[in-house]
């Protein structure tokens, strides 16, 4: 009991809120190498991801999108965390990478929602043709 | 009711559950007795001839016959147990899918839980039949006069819930189903929400197919019931074979048990029916008119109490509907809406609620969901609207 409810404490501390509130890399990208969406139909969660590639590297990452908090945050978490990255590194990305990142602990349900960026981004990576 | 929520083992350090159309709590009596048969009197029914093996079977018999009164239904032969509303809902689809033909049309309200829905998808894709929507009106009732205007020469089912399980709206279930029988219509009631808040009487509602689950209406998981008419269940072929539901046996061929034994291939969930008794006898105890008016009071309270909130929305209030309310905040997606509301020991559901073509239909990807039952309390619904206010302090 305390430790489940200590997680939900957890859960809108600043920087989600932060992030979710003044997202970063916020916007469509006109000239995106890759546009990529996903979509939780569950919730409605909603996301799409843009990149503009240079060689390997994302040079440029940005998204938009609507849902809940978390899958905001970590969207907007998350793009900051590529930009300048390259592709095998954002593939190698995993789920306690994002946690880390948001810095909280999830029940499997919000996971889904924290894990849809990571879905996204890494489904990205994979389309790009050479 | 104030006393009935020391019964409740789980609701006794400081959780707040407002989450009953998803499941229901139990009470002592009812994990007392599963545990009983566990300890005591663990055997399988019907087969033995020892001791314990009777006591089984007698117990198990005995919640038959209850069922039957609780649905008033005309014979325990009418009474099969299953796994739960869903399984209850996917046989009575099987079988009423045997006398439905290519181009045979069902009618799905737009009510419908997916558990009264995905099963005639299957069903349509295999056997060529095709679905149509019976969609409620503006103030969102499902009328007799939107039937009649769809019912053609090629309708033959009609899925129809008794009670929503977003907004708990009750649909006038007699009127429609004379309808449809005036047109040789079969009707599969699901009954999952309903069971547990309003008294059913199956022969007055003149019902084709009914189910519900133990779980919704203090009983343990695992266990449910599909009524079917006598008549129509004589007619029909067992969908799942097995031990006990057989007569004589050859090869490639055997004869089939009576009714109810039919339909119940195997040992079944002993220890569910015996919890699902206890369930019967604590519900009986109270009377269904007893919490069909507690229960409404408590969602009289919830929508005026919400509808003052500036920012909160109510989906789908009408006249008819009780029980429960789905609802969204302005600005907050559900899903963080259940999350705060946990911080305060709060358990309210978020999603779609297995209902997305309701949600489909009201251009909301998911809602929250805030329902009650015999343990919740005014207070209780003083705490959501806490909890709310604390959800929108957070997203200001």
């Amino acid at each position: 009991m305390p430790n489940e409810f200590l997680r939900s404490m957890d859960l809108y501390q600043e920087n989600i809120l932060d992030h979710y509130r003044r997202p970063r890399h916020h916007g469509p990208l006109a000239d995106a190498d890759v546009t990529q969406e996903e979509h939780n139909p569950v919730c409605g969660d909603r996301l799409t991801f843009y990149i503009k590639f240079s060689g390997d590297s994302l040079a440029e990452v940005s998204f938009t999108g609507q849902g809940c908090a978390i899958s905001q945050a970590a969207a907007s978490m998350l793009c900051e965390e590529a930009v300048g990255r390259n592709r095998q590194d954002i593939l190698s990305l995993g789920t306690q990478d994002v946690l880390d990142l948001l810095g909280v602990t999830l029940g499997p349900t919000r996971l889904k929602c924290a894990l849809l960026s990571l879905q996204g981004l890494h489904n990205a990576c994979a389309v790009r043709a050479v | 009711m104030k006393q009935i929520k020391a019964d409740f083992p789980a609701l006794q350090d400081g959780l707040i559950y407002l989450d009953n159309a998803s499941t229901t709590q139990k009470p002592q009596v009812v994990i007392d007795a599963m545990v009983d048969y566990y300890t005591n009197y663990a055997a399988n029914v019907h087969r033995g001839i020892y001791a314990t093996s009777e006591r089984a079977s007698e117990r198990f018999d005995a919640v038959r016959e209850q069922v039957r009164a609780f649905l008033n239904a005309a014979s325990s032969a009418e009474i099969i147990f299953t796994s739960g509303a869903t399984a209850g809902l996917n046989l009575a689809v099987r079988l009423v899918g045997q006398t439905l033909q290519p181009g045979d049309v069902v009618l799905v309200s737009r009510y419908e839980h997916h558990a009264n829905l995905i099963p005639w998808q299957l069903l349509a894709r295999e056997r060529g039949v095709t679905l149509r929507w019976f969609e409620p009106d503006s103030a969102g009732e499902l009328t007799v006069d939107t039937l009649v205007a769809l019912i053609t020469p090629r309708t033959k089912a009609l899925a129809l819930t008794q009670m929503s399980n977003v907004n708990g709206y009750v649909a006038p279930i007699k009127d429609l189903i004379a309808l449809a029988h005036q047109h040789g219509i079969e009707v599969v009631v699901d009954a999952a929400q309903s069971a547990s808040h309003l008294a059913i009487d199956v022969q007055a509602m003149d019902a084709d197919f009914l189910a519900f689950s133990g779980h919704k209406l203090l009983g343990p998981t695992g266990i449910g019931v599909l009524y079917g008419k006598r008549g129509i269940l004589e007619t029909r072929e067992p969908v799942f074979g097995g031990g006990g539901m057989i007569e004589d046996v050859e090869l490639e061929q055997s004869t089939w048990a009576d009714l109810p034994a039919k339909f119940e291939p195997g040992t079944p969930h002993i220890a569910g029916v015996i919890g699902l008794g206890a369930a019967l006898d604590y519900l009986m105890q109270i009377g269904m008119d007893t919490i069909e008016r507690h229960v409404d009071e408590l969602y009289k309270l919830a929508v005026m109490q919400l509808s003052a909130l500036p920012g909160v929305q109510l989906y789908g209030i009408n006249d008819h509907t009780t029980a429960m309310v789905s609802f969204g905040v302005d600005g907050i997606h559900p899903h963080d809406v259940a999350s705060i509301l946990d911080r305060s020991q709060l358990a309210v559901r978020a999603g779609h609620h297995c209902a997305q073509p309701l949600h489909k239909s009201w251009d909301i990807p998911a809602s929250s969901r805030a329902s009650f039952y015999i343990y919740n309390t005014p207070d209780d619904i003083i705490a959501l609207v806490a909890g709310i206010k604390d959800a929108q302090r957070i997203f200001a």
